[in-house]
C-alpha cells in the first residue's frame, strides 16, 4: 500500500534492534478468518454429532468407547483447533491463511504457546458464552430471568466490538495473551524503475530528457514515491491516461517545453531516475525532502 | 550519466534476498523440518543481513518497493527464525516437569481467595440447609438433584451413591468422557469470566460452593456423612482444586486489570495472562484425570476405606506435586 493507512502501521523491534513495519489487520479480514475457521469446526462437529446419532439408533453397532471417543474428540476440537494451528503454524490458522493474516507477540519476541494459549481461551467469553446466552439463555443459567438475555446481549456487543475502540484492533484475547494481529503480505521485488539510466547495461541520457537541478528541485521523497505507484502499473494501454496526465502536470510545473510531444511513459521513467538519484544524493548528505516545497508567493 | 546508490546497494545484496526468499519459501511449504542442516545454519545469517540490509534501505534507498520488498522478507524470515521449534514430546515433558507447578506457585494467594470464596458457599448452604431442609431447594436446581432432595428417604439417599445414574459398567467410558468435557468447559470459562475484573469467578466459585455444602448437609442430616465424602472425595480432589486452579487463575488476570503494579495495565495484563494460561490448560488435564476417577473407579469400587484411601492418596499426590516439582532450574 502506497497511500495512507499509516495509523494502522505499527514498529516493533526485534531482538537484533532493528525496526520492522508492520500493518495491523482489519476487522473485516479477522472476523472473515474466524467465520471460517468456526465453519471448518462446525462441520467437523457436525459430523461427529451425525457418527454419534447414527451410533445411538443402531443398537448393535452401540460402542461406549467410540462414543467415549467422540466425545472427547469433539471437545478437542471445539477447545483446541485454534491453539493446535495457531502454535503449529506460527500463528496462522486455516482462515487466517486464507485471508493472509497472522498472529505477532506484541513485544516483538517470538509467539510463545503461553500466548496463544491465552489469547485464545478467552474465545469463550468473547463469543461462545454470549451466543449461548442469546440463543438459549435456559442452558447456561437455569431460571435466567428476562433481562439476563439482553444483558449478555450487551456483553456480546461490547466485547465483540472492543477491537474496533482501541487503536491496536485488540480483542480481550490479544490483551491477555499480549499479542497482534497484522496483515502477511508477500512484496515482490520488482525492478528498479532508474535502472535503464544506470549501471553496466546504461543507456545513455538522450539530451532531450536531461532535467537541471532546479528542475528536480521542485518535488521531494512524497511525489517520488506517488510517481513510483503510477509508474508500476506499466506503460500499456490502461495506464495511458493516468500517465499523460501526470506528465503533463510535471511538464507544466518544472516549465518543460511540452510541444516536443515526449511519450509519457519515457518522459516519467527517465524524470524518476534523475529525481531519485538527486533527493538520494542529498539525503546522503544529511538533507531529506520529504515533499515539495509550499508555493511561493 | 546517472550515480544511484541504491541502485548499486541492490545489485550487491540481491543475491543473499533471493537466497533468504528461497530458503522461506521452502521452509513455508514442508516447515522448518523440510531444510537441510546446512541451510538451517544459513537461515540466521541471512535474517540478520536483511536486517542490515533493510536499515541501510531505509537511510539511503528511496526505491519504495525495495523497502516495502525487504520489511516483508525480514518479517518472514523473522518469524522462521525465531518460531517456535520445540518438539512437541520435549514441550509436554518440561510442562508437567516445571512450568504448570510453577505457574501454580505464581498463583498460590489467589488459589487461597477461590478456596475461600468455595469454603464461604459451602458454609452458607449448610447451615441454612440444616437450619430448614427445604431451603434445599433453594441451592440446588432439581433436574440436578435427581431425587437426591430432603423429600427422599435416607435408604434412597445412601442407594444413590452406591448404584450410580452411569449403571452398566460397559457405558463408563462415555460417561466419564462426557463429564470431563463438560467440567473443562466450566473451567476454562471461570478463567476467561476473570476478564469481567473477577466478579463472576467470585460468584461460580460461590455457587459451586452453595451446591456441594447443600448435599453435604443433607447427607450429614441423615448421618451419611461419611458415605458422602467417600463418594465425592476420590474424585473431588482432583476436580475441585482443577476448578479452583482455574478459578484463581482468572483471578489473576483479573488483579492484573484491576491492580496493574509497576508495568502498564496492558503490559501486566499479558505478562499474567500467559501465566494464568498455563494453568487452565494444566487444569484441563486435571479434569481429565478426575473424569477417570469419576466414570470407572467411583462406579467399580463400593468399599468406603478404600475410596478414602484413593481421595488421600490424590491429595498428597497433587500436595507434593505442587509445591516441589520444577523447583531445581528456576
Amino acid at each position: 500500500m502506497i497511500f495512507g493507512g499509516a495509523r494502522r502501521d505499527r514498529d516493533l523491534v526485534t531482538p537484533e534492534g532493528v525496526p520492522l513495519r508492520f500493518t495491523l489487520a482489519g476487522a473485516g479480514d479477522r472476523l472473515a478468518a474466524f467465520l471460517i475457521d468456526l465453519t471448518f469446526v462446525s462441520i467437523a462437529s457436525v459430523a461427529f454429532g451425525i457418527a454419534l446419532m447414527t451410533m445411538l439408533l443402531r443398537r448393535d453397532a452401540f460402542d461406549h468407547l467410540v462414543v467415549a471417543a467422540i466425545l472427547l474428540a469433539s471437545f478437542l476440537l471445539r477447545s483446541f483447533y485454534f491453539m493446535w494451528f495457531e502454535i503449529r503454524w506460527h500463528g496462522m490458522t486455516p482462515g487466517k491463511r486464507l485471508l493472509g493474516i497472522r498472529v505477532i507477540d506484541s513485544s516483538g519476541g517470538p509467539l510463545t504457546p503461553q500466548a496463544v494459549i491465552a489469547r485464545n481461551l478467552l474465545r469463550d467469553v468473547e463469543f461462545f458464552l454470549p451466543i449461548s446466552l442469546l440463543v438459549a439463555p435456559q442452558t447456561v443459567w437455569p431460571g435466567a430471568p428476562a433481562w439476563a438475555a439482553e444483558l449478555a446481549a450487551l456483553w456480546a456487543v461490547a466485547l465483540g466490538l472492543l477491537p474496533l475502540f482501541n487503536s491496536d484492533r485488540l480483542r480481550p484475547g490479544d490483551l491477555v495473551g499480549g499479542t497482534l494481529v497484522v496483515l502477511a503480505p508477500r512484496v515482490l521485488l520488482l525492478d528498479d524503475l532508474g535502472a535503464h539510466r544506470v549501471g553496466r547495461a546504461a543507456i545513455p541520457a538522450p539530451a532531450a530528457h536531461a532535467f537541471t537541478d532546479e528542475q528536480l528541485d521542485v518535488y521531494g521523497i512524497y511525489e517520488l514515491q506517488t510517481l513510483e505507484a503510477v509508474l508500476r502499473r506499466g506503460g500499456g494501454e490502461s495506464n495511458r491516461e493516468a500517465l499523460s496526465a501526470v506528465a503533463e502536470r510535471i511538464q507544466r510545473k518544472i516549465g518543460w517545453d511540452a510541444s516536443r510531444k515526449d511519450p509519457p511513459y519515457w518522459f516519467l521513467r527517465d524524470f524518476y531516475a534523475a529525481l531519485r538519484a538527486r533527493l538520494e544524493s542529498r539525503m546522503l548528505l544529511g538533507k531529506r525532502r520529504e515533499s515539495k516545497a509550499p508555493a511561493r508567493r | 550519466m546517472l550515480r544511484l546508490k541504491s541502485y548499486e546497494f541492490r545489485r550487491e545484496r540481491e543475491r543473499g534476498w533471493r537466497e533468504l526468499e528461497d530458503l522461506l519459501a521452502r521452509a513455508d511449504e514442508r516447515g522448518v523440518a523440510g531444510l537441510s542442516a546446512a541451510e538451517l545454519a544459513r537461515l540466521p545469517l541471512l535474517y540478520r543481513s536483511a536486517l542490515s540490509s533493510l536499515s541501510v534501505a531505509r537511510a539511503i534507498s528511496l526505491d519504495r518497493n525495495v523497502v516495502d520488498y525487504l520489511d516483508g522478507l525480514a518479517a518472514r524470515a523473522h518469524f522462521a527464525v525465531y518460531g517456535v521449534r520445540q518438539h512437541l514430546r520435549d514441550s509436554v515433558r518440561q510442562f508437567a516437569a516445571a512450568r504448570f507447578p510453577r505457574a501454580v506457585r505464581g498463583i498460590r494467594a489467589h488459589l487461597c481467595l477461590a478456596a475461600l470464596f468455595l469454603a464461604l458457599g459451602m458454609a452458607t448452604a449448610a447451615v441454612q440447609v440444616v437450619d430448614d431442609p427445604e431451603r434445599f431447594h433453594a441451592f440446588v436446581a432439581d433436574e440436578y438433584a435427581q431425587g437426591r432432595d430432603p423429600s427422599a428417604t435416607t435408604e434412597e439417599l445412601r442407594a444413590a451413591l452406591e448404584h450410580d445414574a452411569g449403571g452398566a459398567e460397559a457405558q463408563l467410558a462415555a460417561f466419564s468422557s462426557f463429564l470431563f468435557s463438560h467440567n473443562a468447559r466450566i473451567g476454562m470459562l471461570a478463567f476467561a469470566l476473570g476478564f469481567a475484573a473477577g466478579v463472576p469467578v467470585f460468584l461460580l466459585t460461590f455457587l459451586n460452593g452453595l451446591v456441594l455444602g447443600a448435599f453435604a448437609a443433607l447427607y450429614g442430616g441423615r448421618g451419611l456423612s461419611l458415605q458422602f465424602w467417600g463418594w465425592i472425595l476420590p474424585h473431588g480432589v482432583t476436580e475441585i482444586l482443577a476448578m479452583l486452579l482455574c478459578a484463581a487463575a482468572g483471578l489473576a488476570i483479573a488483579e492484573s486489570l484491576v491492580f496493574p503494579g509497576r508495568h502498564t495495565r496492558l503490559r501486566n495484563l499479558a505478562l499474567r495472562g500467559r501465566e494464568a494460561g498455563v494453568v487452565v490448560v494444566g487444569a484441563v488435564v486435571m479434569f481429565l484425570i478426575a473424569g477417570c476417577i469419576e466414570g470407572v473407579f467411583r462406579q467399580l469400587v463400593h468399599s468406603t476405606p478404600i475410596r478414602y484411601a484413593v481421595a488421600l492418596s490424590t491429595a498428597a499426590a497433587w500436595t507434593l506435586y505442587f509445591t516441589l516439582a520444577g523447583r531445581r532450574e528456576a
